[in-house]
């Protein structure tokens, strides 16, 4: 029984080895997006994206045919998502959004989104998850996922200067 | 229809072309530190709850075999006949 377990044991430290020599990369830039902070200073992304392989790791096992990285991204996801609406409970709508603007000195691509903006993006754009499994991992409807898409897509492409320069650029279009 | 792919494809482009940042060497070790930790915890809670369960099975079967629930208590509420 010992022996038994040692042997899986070894076998699932050299096949997640494997899997984190090749995923851990892109896993990273993932959550270094979400958490919107600078490429060179990620502690947040880093704790993130190792307490989410901690929990592949734990349970290799059960995966059972399941693709690891998606295990890991779902991780990634849910807790971010956790992380964020446990922030907000507790902070009036206004607070949070003086919150989100010392964010943008960090100097990541989405610091101008809220989180759950960025959250979506990432999901949907970057890893190319299926809009009905973004919107079931993160419990929203469909629509809802969409429609938060298009909104940070335009904000990301065309960051808000002042109404006045909106519509002038809106108008040739 | 073709406008918000391109806008989409833009947005794809910003995402993958950012500089992406380096993986942190101790990443491998921390994390398989970590679950470790975290399967050693789930053995622990699972272990503790058998315990628990034969803990409390076995109290049971001593309680049953000393107070012996199924067996009808004497009656008490007939008065006994004397007299006759």
């Amino acid at each position: 029984m010992r022996e038994r377990q040692a042997f899986r044991g070894a076998r699932r430290a050299r096949e997640f080895e494997a899997f984190v020599a090749g995923a851990a990369g892109r896993l990273l830039h993932a959550a270094t997006l979400l958490t919107a902070e600078s490429p060179g200073d990620n502690p947040r992304a880093r704790r993130l994206l190792a307490l989410s392989l901690a929990h592949t790791y734990a349970s290799w096992h059960r995966l059972r045919g399941e693709d690891p990285y998606d295990h890991a991204r779902r991780q990634l996801a849910v807790r971010f998502a956790h992380g964020f609406q446990y922030h907000r409970d507790g902070l009036a709508p206004a607070l949070l959004r003086q919150r989100a603007r010392p964010a943008a000195a960090d100097g990541g691509v989405l610091c101008a989104l809220t989180p759950q903006q960025r959250l979506v993006l990432v999901l949907r754009l970057y890893e190319g998850v299926a809009e009905e499994q973004t919107a079931a991992l993160l419990g929203l409807p469909a629509e809802r996922v969409r429609a938060i898409c298009a909104r940070a897509t335009t904000a990301l492409l065309r960051p808000p200067r002042g109404p006045a320069r909106t519509v002038a650029e809106a108008a040739p279009s | 229809m073709t406008r918000p792919i391109r806008k989409e494809d833009m947005v794809r482009r910003l995402l993958e072309e950012g500089p992406a940042p380096s993986v942190p060497p101790e990443l491998y070790a921390d994390t398989v530190r970590r679950g470790d930790r975290m399967l050693r915890r789930r053995t622990a809670a699972r272990r503790l709850l058998w315990l628990l369960l034969v803990a409390a099975a076995t109290a049971f079967l001593v309680w049953a075999s000393v107070a012996r629930p199924w067996v009808q208590p004497p009656s008490d509420t007939t008065p006994p006949l004397t007299g006759w």
